[in-house]
């Protein structure tokens, strides 16, 4: 079920909310303890604009338990206009091929079912082309 | 510091050992290195093993393992580090070794990946990524591979077919290993026809994940037996390193640092460069990992590692045989157990006792485990004493 750990990440799953280092001014998306760029504490929430461009991407045909249900789908390496790169699903893509590159913007999606009696949804980020 | 030897290797065929239990796979590899090595009784075991919690609910491996092949009494723990845990175990044996407080150690590396099946076995290893951030998109470590390998493409545009040569490399090699899971040389039509796991990844692009256990036996240059029909290996340079855990926190994630820098801490220690070694059991878990560890190695330029494949040169005749005994390819993938493989592989090159695919003169060879893509890196290198 691992409710506590779903519901701590709720700021980052819906807001992509990482953090800004006080000391050097560097953006961190997945929120840290320890700035990676001077080694400061690092504890300034900081919301990302959710708007980047896709770094690198593979389309998943063998997938993990819990996503087998939805392969082919698109995960890449998204790098956000602030700096850092983010893990995610692509989305919405229709007919077009993820290419590197590509810019996109950050939504909001169901990330999975829970695999439990309980069913729990687990929403969270996605990223689709940029609407045009 | 006292120099540290291998003096007993063992080891069972990798495969879908679905008759075995992980504790009778252990056994047999275990007493097969105390009998190799002479009958040393060893005082302490380090396990690598990364799944068992998971795919076969089951902790405290020091005690079932030890218990269960009548070593009861001794010092045993399990030491994790996903991919790399069987390299991480030589690590912890060597220093126990190296510092004096222990005369002798096994080192097994054991994993009983068939008990599940299919997404199960995904989603477990899925688990040496960052779990929050990565596995919870649906990415599996295929799916990293897949990541770095479009990422090469783009940036550096090698022929697509050229990774398919890593393959050939490893299946020519496993056809005459007896303890590799498949046997069988392929072609550059059936790497080319593979289907996708997780594009641009295909099915050659992958080691298989299968079961296996193997062990040695570690002891001091001078409590080592006196009267072993074959040669001794030590154990001249050990190091372990790490990356970050997830590839989007890696300013450059085709750098492969990690695999970098522990083969420069083992060369160093050996007081060698990685091209002074006769053979190089580098992770082929995925086939762009043996390629960016080649080149993070500094054995090839970024962007070229994959020309030595295709020019020979890592063949079992060429300048740097690499995956000897068929690599996580084809002498399977048994995960956490995959640095004790490469240990008992090199041993078997550096005594001479290869068969058809020894490489000549072998002196010296350096192994290399990864956990994740080289979150952790594993390298060690081992040199034959006359």
């Amino acid at each position: 079920m691992e409710i506590p750990r779903h519901w701590r990440l709720k700021k980052q799953r819906y807001g992509l909310v990482g953090e800004v280092c006080p000391h050097c001014d560097a953006k961190i998306f997945p929120p840290r303890d320890v700035c990676p760029h001077c080694g400061g504490e690092a504890k300034t929430a900081f919301n990302f604009s959710g708007r980047g461009e896709v770094y690198s991407y593979t389309v998943m045909h063998d997938a993990p338990a819990g996503f087998d249900q939805n392969t082919p789908y698109a995960v890449a390496l998204v790098k956000l206009e602030e700096g850092p790169v983010v893990t995610a699903q692509l989305t919405d893509l229709g007919e077009e091929q993820p290419r590197i590159g590509m810019p996109v913007e950050m939504v909001t999606r169901k990330i999975r079912e829970d695999a439990n009696e309980r069913g729990m949804l687990i929403y969270g980020y996605k990223f689709r082309p940029v609407l045009r | 510091m006292r120099d540290v030897v291998i003096a007993g290797i063992g080891q069972i065929p990798v495969g879908e050992h679905w008759d075995l239990s992980l504790r009778t796979m252990a056994a047999r590899a275990m007493l097969a290195a105390i009998k190799d090595g002479g009958g040393m009784k060893p005082q302490a075991m380090y396990i690598g093993n990364f799944l068992s919690p998971v795919l076969s609910h089951q902790e405290n491996l020091g005690a079932l393992l030890t218990d269960n092949a009548g070593l009861t009494g001794i010092e045993a723990f399990t030491v994790e580090a996903a991919g790399a845990s069987g390299g991480a175990a030589l690590r912890v044996g060597v220093n126990a070794v190296a510092s004096g407080f222990i005369d002798c150690a096994l080192v097994l590396g054991v994993e009983k990946i068939t008990d599940m099946v299919g997404s199960e076995v995904e989603a477990a290893v899925a688990q040496s990524s960052d779990y929050d951030y990565e596995a919870m998109t649906g990415l599996s470590s295929a799916g990293q591979a897949a990541l770095l390998m479009q990422r090469y493409l783009y940036e550096y545009n090698p022929p697509r077919e050229a990774f398919g040569e890593f393959a050939l490399i490893a299946h020519a090699n496993g056809a005459n290993n007896p303890n590799a899971f498949f046997r069988k040389a392929i072609s550059r039509e059936a790497y080319a026809s593979a289907g996708m796991v997780s594009d641009p990844v295909n099915m050659f692009d992958m080691g298989p994940y299968a079961d296996g256990a193997a062990a040695v036996l570690l002891t001091a240059r001078d409590t080592a037996p006196k009267d072993l029909p074959h040669p001794l290996v030590r154990v001249s340079g050990s190091s372990v390193v790490i990356d970050t855990l997830a590839l989007h926190d890696r300013p450059n994630p085709l750098a492969f640092d990690a695999a970098c820098q522990s083969v420069e801490r083992a060369c160093s220690q050996a007081g060698i460069m990685p091209g002074d070694v006769d053979l190089f059991e580098v992770c082929d878990a995925f086939s762009i990992y043996a390629l960016l560890s080649l080149e993070a190695a500094g054995l090839a330029r970024h962007g070229e590692g994959w020309k030595m494949a295709v020019n020979g040169e890592l063949s079992i005749n060429g300048k740097l045989p690499i995956l000897t005994m068929g690599g996580c390819k084809a002498r399977g993938n048994p995960l956490g157990a995959v640095g004790v493989y490469q240990a008992v592989e090199a041993v078997q090159q550096l005594r001479g006792q290869a068969g058809r695919n020894q490489v000549k003169d072998a002196r010296r060879a350096l192994i290399q485990s990864l956990g994740g893509p080289a979150s952790t890196a594993a390298a060690h290198i081992l040199e034959r004493l006359d």
